[in-house]
């Protein structure tokens, strides 16, 4: 059983939670997942590792409630176990060499972003982030991302806080300025990768994106998770997540992304119904 | 004592469940002998001296001798002999393919048919189970540790066979649950995973550890397994990533590797009400390929209530590599072989559902290097299936995880993990490996075969290792 030791809400829809897993915790890097089950039947589902603790033993993950098993997921708090917790998974994000780099992430994705940036901080790179939310209430991690960037732009679609607009406009004024990036590291929703791999494709900048396709074991044996990255068939388990960005086919990705739209949306306003009948 | 032999050239023949009935429910297809049948079915046996049956045997179970105690009603006897070749009895009684092994020697067969032994496997194993209520003793500790990655069949069989002589064994599993393809992969109406669990059971009694959730290669290595203490290691990692047919159309919504398809099914229970991981509601399944796997995903798909199930395989029916019995099963049940036919496209819908799939006919020509005779396309014999789901059933290649994380571990061209003669040893001291993970995709017997081969490797190499020092 992995325990929960520190549960922490960032806004409405996101959490944190700190989890004993002290084998996870000794070799994990930022770029690598796990896989977790709540409880006994519930669904199997990855998650990017947000940050880890290797004294402590701890790994942290944070999480949007999207669907069934996350909901699952945050009915369990601090002292508590989940039921299974399965990592390191996937290749670490590569660092080697990197002297200058714009780190952009997207709402929840920042989560991710950020151990990458911290990582790249502490090996002396100089880290320029863009993060990006919806409004100002889904605002996470700024203190973290301040703490080990030379520049942080703070965007919102709706302005209500930091500066009106996409992480795009952000990024594109920054290479306009004159920064010279080796690396753009865009982690978020598949359509602001996109995006921001058209962006640098035309600026011609090396981008890496992470990859967060269905997948089930996780460990290269489903077959679940399969990309198209140059024309070649990728796992995102065995052989990503991350993947050069200017040659992932984002809309296929995007359409397998949905194929169980229906049965989510299904499970949610199931499990919302049996919430609703327990407040009773 | 002597029995009265029964001399019906024809074996007992197998209860199932109706075909119309079953293609309906997840429960098992063969309802097993009874007391009665078994006894009688063991009487055909005429306990030749030489035992070509116990030859064709991948772990060698002394099929005469057990039987002989099925006809003279020794229940217990009989399971004995097999549990000391066999970690698995109640699996292989069901999943091997006993018409290429011990049955396809039985001298009953060159006049008949042969001695129904993989199904008097299963009634014996079943008695056990369904009778004995003493737990199997854990032997005295010799006080050496092995470790055993994967707790598929290869893996489980290495793991017993060792403990039984002592090792203190663990096995490291991947997946939350032990079982391996018995339980992501073969469906519950085929061996129900009920018995793959009590199996389980009994290897824990004898004090086989199995630690799940651990991926070897990512949370710990080979390596780090010996720094903790193990004198040797065996690998039985199983099979790897899907293929694919690199033909357009793979990426649309509606098309499934078996392995996801069944892991959904099975792992994750999907065929339950209320199962918390999705499936596919299909309505036209193609299942390509024609092995036993392709076979357990077209029954399953009809199983989850897809009114037409093809089975597509672009050699003929003669060609398909399958146990006869599944196929049999697979076409009572409805499925429809559209045999010397070869997918060239998947037709996807605006949306990236798939609504079709592009077929080619076959012919066959000269044998190729397997020896079957190779498929040919015919021209201009394109025609379309109509299908909104496709499974591809066409085989896996080796998993990178463990190969890329273990220096000095030789594979070959493919991936495979490559080892020396018949006992395991790979090109590592101490390392052994077995079933998919060297072979490439075959089957749980082979792997158990395997499994077993390598224990003993794995005894003699550490005594000796000891003996020298």
């Amino acid at each position: 059983m992995y325990k929960i030791v520190r549960k922490k809400s960032l806004n409405p829809t996101v959490s944190l939670m700190e989890i004993e897993a002290p084998l996870i915790a000794r070799k994990a890097e930022p770029g690598q997942f796990i896989i977790f089950r709540a409880k006994e039947d519930s669904e199997r589902v990855p998650l990017t590792i947000a940050d880890f603790d290797r004294e402590k033993g701890t790994v942290t993950i944070i999480y949007q409630i999207v669907g069934g098993a996350t909901m699952e997921l945050d009915t369990l708090n601090e002292g508590e176990s989940l039921c299974d917790f399965v990592g390191p998974l996937g290749q670490p994000s590569e660092t080697d060499g990197l002297k200058k780099v714009a780190v952009v992430g997207g709402g929840v994705g920042c989560a991710i972003a950020y151990p990458i940036a911290k990582k790249l901080s502490g090996l002396g790179c100089e880290v320029h982030s863009i993060v990006g939310f919806r409004n100002k209430d889904l605002v996470i991690l700024e203190d973290e991302f301040k703490a080990v960037s030379s520049k942080l732009c703070m965007m919102t679609d709706d302005g209500s806080y930091g500066t009106k607009g996409l992480v795009t406009n952000a990024l594109e004024d920054l290479i306009k300025e004159g920064n010279k990036y080796d690396e753009v590291i865009a982690i978020g929703p598949l359509v602001m990768m996109k995006f921001v791999a058209m962006l640098t494709k035309k600026y011609n900048i090396k981008t890496v994106v992470s990859m967060n396709p269905i997948m089930i074991d996780g460990t290269g044996m489903c077959g679940g998770c399969r990309l198209t990255v140059g024309g070649e068939t990728k796992f995102a388990c065995v052989d990503g997540p991350d993947f050069d960005g200017h040659l992932v086919d984002f809309d296929e990705a995007m359409r397998r992304g949905t194929m169980y739209k229906e049965f989510e949306t299904h499970a949610r306003e199931a499990s919302c119904n049996l919430f609703k009948q327990e407040e009773k | 004592m002597a029995v009265t032999r029964n001399m019906d050239p024809k074996k007992s023949p197998m209860p199932v469940q109706d075909p119309e009935v079953r293609k309906n429910n997840f429960d098992e297809v063969a309802l097993g002998y009874t007391y009665e049948t078994a006894v009688n079915e063991a009487k055909r046996c005429l306990n030749c001296k030489n035992k070509p049956c116990k030859s064709a045997c991948p772990v060698q179970i002394d099929i005469p001798a057990f039987i002989e105690r099925v006809a003279n009603e020794d229940m217990e006897g009989a399971y004995e002999i097999i549990s000391r070749s066999s970690s698995l009895p109640a699996v292989c009684g069901r999943v091997c393919p006993q018409e290429n092994q011990c049955e396809g020697k039985c001298v009953r067969g060159i006049k008949g048919e042969s001695v129904g032994i993989g199904r008097l496997e299963r009634f014996v194993a079943d008695y056990h189970r369904e009778h004995c209520t003493e737990k199997p003793e854990k032997p005295v500790s010799n006080g050496h540790k092995v470790a055993v990655i994967g707790a598929g069949p290869s893996g489980l069989t290495a793991a017993g066979d060792l403990a039984k002589l002592g090792y203190e064994v663990t096995v490291y599993e991947a997946l939350h649950l032990a079982g391996g393809v018995l339980v992501y992969g073969i469906p519950e109406f085929r061996l129900p995973k009920a018995i793959v669990r009590q199996e389980i059971e009994n290897l824990k009694a004898i004090g086989v550890k199995i630690e799940t959730n651990m991926v070897i290669g990512k949370v710990l290595t080979v390596d780090e397994l010996f720094e903790m203490g193990n004198e040797a290691i065996y690998i039985g990692s199983g099979a790897g990533l899907p293929r694919f047919m690199n033909i357009p159309g793979e990426s649309l919504k509606g098309v499934y590797s078996a392995n996801e398809y069944l892991t959904r099914i099975n792992l994750m229970k999907a065929y339950k009400e209320g199962a918390k991981t999705p499936i596919r509601k299909s309505k036209n399944v193609a299942v390509v390929g024609g092995g036993n796997v392709a076979m357990d995903a077209a029954r399953s798909a009809k199983r989850m209530g897809a009114e037409t199930v093809y089975i597509v395989y672009r050699r003929g029916m003669e060609e398909l590599p399958a146990r006869k019995e599944e196929v049999e099963h697979a076409q009572e049940e409805g499925i429809i072989f559209k045999t010397l036919t070869n997918p060239v496209e998947v037709i996807g819908d605006e949306n990236g559902e798939v609504k079709g799939m592009k077929c080619i006919e076959m012919e066959l020509g000269e044998p190729d290097e397997s020896g079957r005779r190779r498929p040919i396309p015919k021209k201009d014999s394109e025609f379309t299936l109509d299908v909104d789901t496709m499974i591809m059933s066409i085989g896996t290649s080796p998993n990178p995880l463990i190969r890329s994380t273990t220096p000095g571990l030789e594979t070959n061209r493919r991936g495979c993990i490559v080892t020396d003669g018949t006992d395991g040893l790979t090109s590592r001291e101490g390392v052994y490996a077995g079933g998919d993970a060297v072979t490439g995709a075959a089957t749980v017997i082979l792997a158990m075969g395997a499994g077993k081969a390598a224990a003993k490797a794995i005894d003699e190499y550490i005594k000796g290792k000891n003996s020298a020092e």
